[in-house]
């Protein structure tokens, strides 16, 4: 009898745990791209509202809570953590993009540290605040950054790469870690 | 060098991807005749003073952008979405 | 020595440190070279060319001479400046250029060989017999050349990156910098203020002026403290801003952990910063010039203001006795200080006759130091005064040539400086670089109280461009004297001047290069090396063009400067590597079946990113070809499952979604019926083909499109530039979804048994046919299922969402072993497409069009598409063009060597009778031969001809037979079965 086991993207990458920075896996129940047909978009975000609680957000923003967001992620708006309801495909291209994304929150008082040293956007939490999306890199990889609160970021990559990505991640904690050490003792 | 993204904002160079003179826009008829073909794909001005490029959002967006810029300063006068400039048929 | 008292070292903090293995004490805040001074260790290394005994300069960053290698082995570091490295308890230091060691050093014989080794000697003189410059004299000039040596070993130490955005970033923490920061911090603005030095303050550490009564020093540290204290400015001490770039980008490099030891493998050493800036205030000082005169590289001659430094800030003389050799004002303070600690001055010796100074000190006005003497150390000072010479016993000599405002920066976007007459030196362009403003010494303000309000008023401007509201500020008082300087570049006498120290140009040099009509100052620079290496010339350029200018007969001004480029300081090669090393140089991208494929003993392959397996060996086996070959013969009899997965994968949406395709593909997608898969092909404007794939159509408005693992992004970035560029009217959405599914190809002729073990539906050869497409359920899992063939074998590849791919893959291998079946890797995949000669990127580099694959058919005559115009040129339609055959080995060797070039039977094997290349070859299982894909004039045209393949690279030599490019199953049965 055929028994398919689901794995999750950072499978046994996770969770680390450097200095003040934790980084675990969120792995989401569902992640799908709506995009809007020409014309729709106001259509597809009252669809979105009357199914899911929260407007299609703005370029650069997320919606939504814990449970369904909807997060900006360029031409396409990621429904993250709900069932698509069957009416958004009357206004847009549903795709299924459950499997995709590795989806790793970073937590920590030194997260703009952190971000500084993987993506060449300003993340200073004065200018990157909650609610907030960047589609930008990490490193070498592209990613989509979700500002959850003052000291956490989800960050979404492709799932090939989650290997990659916690490695850069892991060394940039690092870093962050070793540097704030050799400042103190100073 | 750095490029104000019309959706993202102002971003680092490394985000684009740099694709050539913006000219490309302008796609001729299948039977607009060869020399006409030749100019659109192979033929550019090298300006030393304004010139239009396009860039490419490869880490953000995605955006094909028009970017205006100077080659003699570097200033980038002005950046706009290949959509809407393509839409007010430039 | 140490004077009492003064500087700021903790004299209760006591560091030991090994200089070529001598134990050298020393003091917290001490510099390798502060403290070898303490010492009276004067000699610090040895010149490039001559070997010439050197010792210690500047105590900046310009330093040209000190220069040391710290540390030992994998870690070891070569050329670090010895006025910069901070000491530490057990650190290692030894000095360059020198064997066996620095008192005695064999090569020192160079001097006296001088004569002989003149500008342009090398250019001159190994320039025959020409064969000779291989073999003999280029090993010989590198042994000998080269400032220090790598350790060859791989470096083990972390470097780091990091992005700093602000509004205002201040370059340079003096007086000037310092209140820039702090008038633009009031305001609000966010700050960066970066200084190279690992105390801020700049000059003010080394002077004893005071600032609002307080001395200068103590000034500093108190406004650093109320900088630090502010959340709106970030202060980064050791750190050298080393380039300026467009649109306020300035790059940075910070020193972490030189200054501490190597105790912690994740510590990074430095950090190579990139900062946005909206504004930048270039406050990074002056730095001193020296004058030239006959032996004036003695160790133990060095700037007036080193000698200041070394006295004020680190409470260090390096001998008993010094005299000060001046042009300028500013040289009567190292007088005056010296004097203060009570230290014997035994001569100040200025040029200009009418120099308004005064002390307890013999004073020479009007007069000159021509020569020196002492062999590795300054013993004597030789003065031409008042119509006379005289001998001043001196261990140390102060020289001040006058101050160069650091413009470097100001110079990185083409921008060139201007002479100032009054100051003798370049001053900054102020429009050079946009959004930079230049403020205090840089600018050209030689006192404190100017550069105190040049710093304000910059930080003022600033706020002004940004419609802030200029910040009120109290202005610190502080000594404000004019800097009166007549200039002096060289003393006239017979004997070796030096101007570049670092590469041993001298006065007679420059006059050598300008006589040999080098007279660009340019020319000058590549003739002589004057200004190259670490220190750039930062001490003597201008000298070296004022002489320049004075031989050529022209004025500084028209002779110019040469051109300033990044970066301002030496930067470690490894530093702008930085986090790209090992794992970190490009991301892996891993399939889902990775880790059961490791597990299996799979070797991988890199395919862009992504690693593949290349072959699954079994026990017995010993090497790759056992294994292909059995993986082949495994596809063709029984079945074999691949991970197809790294294949682009792009979900197309929309009404206008068949436009897209049709417009993008030669061939036409809106004829497809749902269901159905078509092969697509797919060009560049200018009609040599980008990539191919396979389009399913899923529904009326829904369509998958594969691409090559290799054009994926490109084929992506193709489509939206088509859709957002070229028909931005079109309704349609895409979006790849390579990463979404986990696809697996399983080919042979028992694909069907195979896949009737795992999908719940009924697979038959008529309700799923050859190019058939649509949903499948794997129990609970919902799959795709296509049936197409990369191998000419039954094939399908059937898809499920990622999480379930390593799953799905361990059973299906599990499974087909029951069936003689297994796992095949990229050998065998590629071995089995020869054979039916499908093409990858191997053929499709770029350079061949559809015609030149046998493909022209499938541009269809009935609509536009990308490429068709141009592919339609008559040099692409050419007969005689390279094009795509089959080849299979007919003589007596049996290989073929991809890459090989084909000549006609008979000629010679030369370019000019080059016929054509093989792109593809494998050895062929099934038919018992080699078997390759080559690109050949008039191609199908030759079927039957035997042709000579010769790979000049490899040697391999082979006659073949041209053959049609499908070697395997012509007719297709099998794949349709």
């Amino acid at each position: 009898m055929l028994d398919l086991v689901a794995k999750s993207p950072a499978d046994g990458l996770v969770p680390v745990a450097i200095g003040t920075m934790t980084l675990d896996e969120v792995a989401p129940s569902a992640i799908t791209f709506l995009t809007a047909a020409k014309g729709q978009e106001a259509a597809l975000s009252a669809a979105l509202k009357t199914a899911h609680g929260m407007a299609l957000p703005a370029a650069q923003r997320a919606t939504g809570r814990d449970g369904a967001r909807a997060v900006w992620f360029g031409a396409e708006v990621a429904l993250v953590g709900a069932v698509p309801d069957p009416s958004l495909s009357d206004h847009a291209a549903i795709v299924d993009q459950s499997d995709a994304w590795c989806v790793l929150r970073l937590t920590g008082d030194d997260l703009d540290a952190v971000l500084a040293r993987l993506c060449p956007v300003d993340m200073r939490g004065s200018v990157f605040k909650r609610g907030y999306v960047v589609r930008s890199q990490l490193q070498h990889m592209n990613v989509v950054y979700h500002k959850l609160s003052e000291n956490a970021v989800d960050i979404y990559g492709f799932r090939s790469m989650a290997a990659t990505l916690v490695h850069d991640l892991k060394i940039a904690m690092e870093s962050v870690e070793s540097i704030s050490w050799c400042q103190r003792s100073l | 060098m750095r490029l104000t993204c019309p959706i993202c904002g102002d971003r680092d160079r490394r985000e684009f991807y740099y694709q050539g003179a913006a000219s490309i826009l302008n796609r001729p008829d299948p039977d607009a005749g060869i020399d006409t073909w030749d100019d659109y794909l192979h033929n550019r001005d090298n300006p030393a003073g304004l010139t239009q490029d396009l860039w490419y959002h490869e880490a953000g967006c995605s955006s094909w952008i028009v970017v205006t810029r100077n080659t003699v300063t570097h200033e980038v006068i002005k950046t706009a979405l290949a959509q809407t400039v393509k839409g007010q048929n430039t | 020595m140490r004077v009492a008292g003064s500087g700021q070292i903790d004299r209760t903090k006591k560091v030991t440190f090994s200089f070529d293995g001598q134990d050298v004490h020393g003091f917290a805040g001490d510099t390798i070279a502060s403290a070898l001074l303490a010492n009276d260790i004067r000699l610090m290394g040895r010149s490039f060319k001559y070997h010439r005994p050197r010792g210690v300069l500047t105590a900046g960053s310009e330093e040209p001479n000190a220069i040391m290698t710290i540390g030992t082995g994998a870690t070891m570091d070569p050329n670090v400046r010895a006025t910069v490295q901070e000491i530490f308890q057990g650190l290692t230091v030894q000095s360059q250029n020198r064997w066996p060691s620095l008192n005695f050093d064999l090569l020192s014989v160079n001097d006296y060989l001088a004569p002989f080794l003149s500008a342009g000697f090398y250019y001159k003189t190994f320039m025959w017999p020409k064969a000779f410059w291989e073999k003999l004299y280029e090993p010989v000039i590198r042994r000998a050349a080269g400032l220090g040596a790598l350790s060859m070993q791989a470096n083990p130490d972390k470097y780091d990156r990091a992005f700093a955005h602000c509004d205002l970033l201040v370059i340079g923490a003096g007086p000037a910098g310092i209140m820039a920061a702090w008038t633009a911090a009031q305001a609000g603005l966010d700050v960066i203020i970066a200084d190279e030095d690992f105390r801020m303050g700049g000059r003010l550490n080394s002077e004893t002026e005071t600032i609002s009564g307080a001395p200068g020093a103590d000034w500093a540290a108190e406004m650093v403290a109320r900088l630090s204290e502010m959340d709106n400015v970030r202060l980064m001490p050791r750190t050298t801003v080393i380039g300026a770039y467009d649109q306020g980008t300035y790059g940075a490099v910070e020193r972490l952990s030189h200054h501490i030891p190597r105790d912690d493998a994740k510590r990074p050493l430095e950090c190579f910063w990139r900062i946005a800036s909206k504004r930048t205030i270039l406050a990074a000082g002056a730095l001193e010039r020296t004058i030239a005169f006959a032996n004036n590289d003695r160790p133990g001659i060095m700037t007036a203001s080193a000698v200041r430094s070394y006295l004020n800030r680190y409470g260090v003389v390096g001998g008993n006795r010094v005299a000060i050799f001046g042009n300028n004002d500013d040289a009567f303070r190292t007088a005056r200080d010296l004097a203060q600690a009570g230290v014997h001055i035994s001569a100040y010796i200025d040029s200009r006759p009418d120099a308004q100074i005064a002390g307890d000190f013999p004073i020479y006005r009007g007069g000159e130091v021509y020569d020196t003497a002492g062999r590795t150390g300054l013993t004597t000072v030789r003065v031409r005064h008042d119509g006379g010479t005289l001998n001043v016993a001196a261990d140390i000599l102060g020289v001040s040539g006058g101050w160069n405002p650091t413009v470097h920066l100001t110079c990185h976007m083409n921008g060139r400086p201007i002479w100032d007459e009054t100051l003798a030196s370049f001053v900054p362009n102020p429009d050079a670089i946009p959004g930079l403003t230049v403020a205090g010494a840089a600018s050209g303000q030689m006192s404190t109280q100017s550069c105190l309000m040049s710093g304000i008023a910059a930080a003022n401007t600033v706020l002004q461009q940004l419609d802030k509201k200029p910040a009120a500020v109290d202005v610190p008082a502080a000594e404000d004297l004019p800097y009166r300087i007549t200039p002096l570049w060289a003393v006239p006498r017979k004997g070796r001047a030096w101007l570049d120290y670092q590469n041993d140009v001298t006065v007679k040099d420059i006059k050598q290069a300008a006589v040999e009509n080098f007279r660009s100052v340019e020319h000058m620079k590549r003739y002589t090396t004057q200004g190259m290496a670490t220190d750039q010339g930062k001490n003597s350029n201008v000298a070296a063009l004022a002489i320049l200018a004075d031989v050529t007969g022209r004025g500084i001004p028209e002779t110019g400067t040469t051109t300033f480029r990044p970066p301002y300081a030496p930067v470690a090669i490894a530093a702008m590597g930085q986090t790209a090393q090992d794992q970190g140089f490009a991301p892996h991208r891993y399939t889902t079946s990775h880790q059961a494929s490791v597990e299996k003993g799979a070797p991988f392959v890199e395919a862009g990113l992504w690693h593949r397996p290349s072959y699954f060996p079994i026990s017995g086996e010993t090497n790759w070809r056992q294994s292909c070959d059995r993986e082949v013969t495994m596809v063709r009899n029984a079945v074999g499952v691949c991970d197809v997965s790294t294949l682009g994968k792009i979900d197309i949406q929309g009404r206008d979604a068949e436009k897209l395709l049709d417009f993008v593909y030669t061939n036409t997608f809106s004829t497809l019926k749902v269901g159905r898969v078509r092969y697509g092909l797919m060009l560049r404007e200018d009609g040599h083909v980008m990539d191919d794939g396979t389009t399913a159509r899923l529904g009326d408005t829904h369509f998958v499109m594969t691409t090559t693992t290799a054009a994926a992004g490109q084929v992506m970035r193709h489509l939206e530039f088509v859709t957002q560029c070229l028909h931005p009217e079109w309704d349609v959405a895409f979006s790849s979804v390579t990463e979404q599914w986990a696809q697996f190809a399983i080919a042979g002729p028992k694909a069907r048994d195979l896949l009737a073990q795992f999908v719940d539906q009924d697979i038959t050869a008529d309700n799923w046919p050859f190019m058939a497409c649509g949903y499948v359920t794997l129990g609970a899992v919902k799959g795709r299922l296509f049936r197409i063939s990369f191998s000419g074998e039954m094939g399908f590849e059937l898809a499920v969402p990622a999480r379930y791919g390593d799953s799905l893959f361990r059973q299906l291998c599990a499974t087909a072993a029951d069936m003689g079946g297994g796992p095949y890797g990229m050998e065998a995949l590629n071995v089995l497409r020869i054979e039916k000669g499908f093409i990858t990127h191997s053929e499709i580099h770029g350079r061949v069009t559809a015609y030149d694959i046998g493909m022209q058919g499938m541009i269809s005559a009935k609509k536009d598409c990308v490429g068709k115009t141009m592919a339609a040129r008559p040099g692409l339609l050419d007969p005689a063009r390279e094009r795509l055959v089959g080849l299979k080995p007919v003589g007596a060797v049996k290989t073929l060597s991809a890459g090989g070039r084909l000549f006609t039977q008979g000629d010679d094997a030369v370019r000019v009778n080059d016929q054509g290349y093989i792109t593809s070859v494998g050895y062929s299982p099934t038919l018992g031969h080699f078997v390759g894909l080559a690109f050949l004039r008039n191609g199908p045209e030759r079927y039957g001809e035997v042709i000579h393949m010769v790979d000049h690279l490899r040697g391999i030599e082979a006659m073949c037979e041209v053959i049609p490019p499908i070697a395997f199953d012509p007719e297709g049965g099998r794949m349709r079965a």
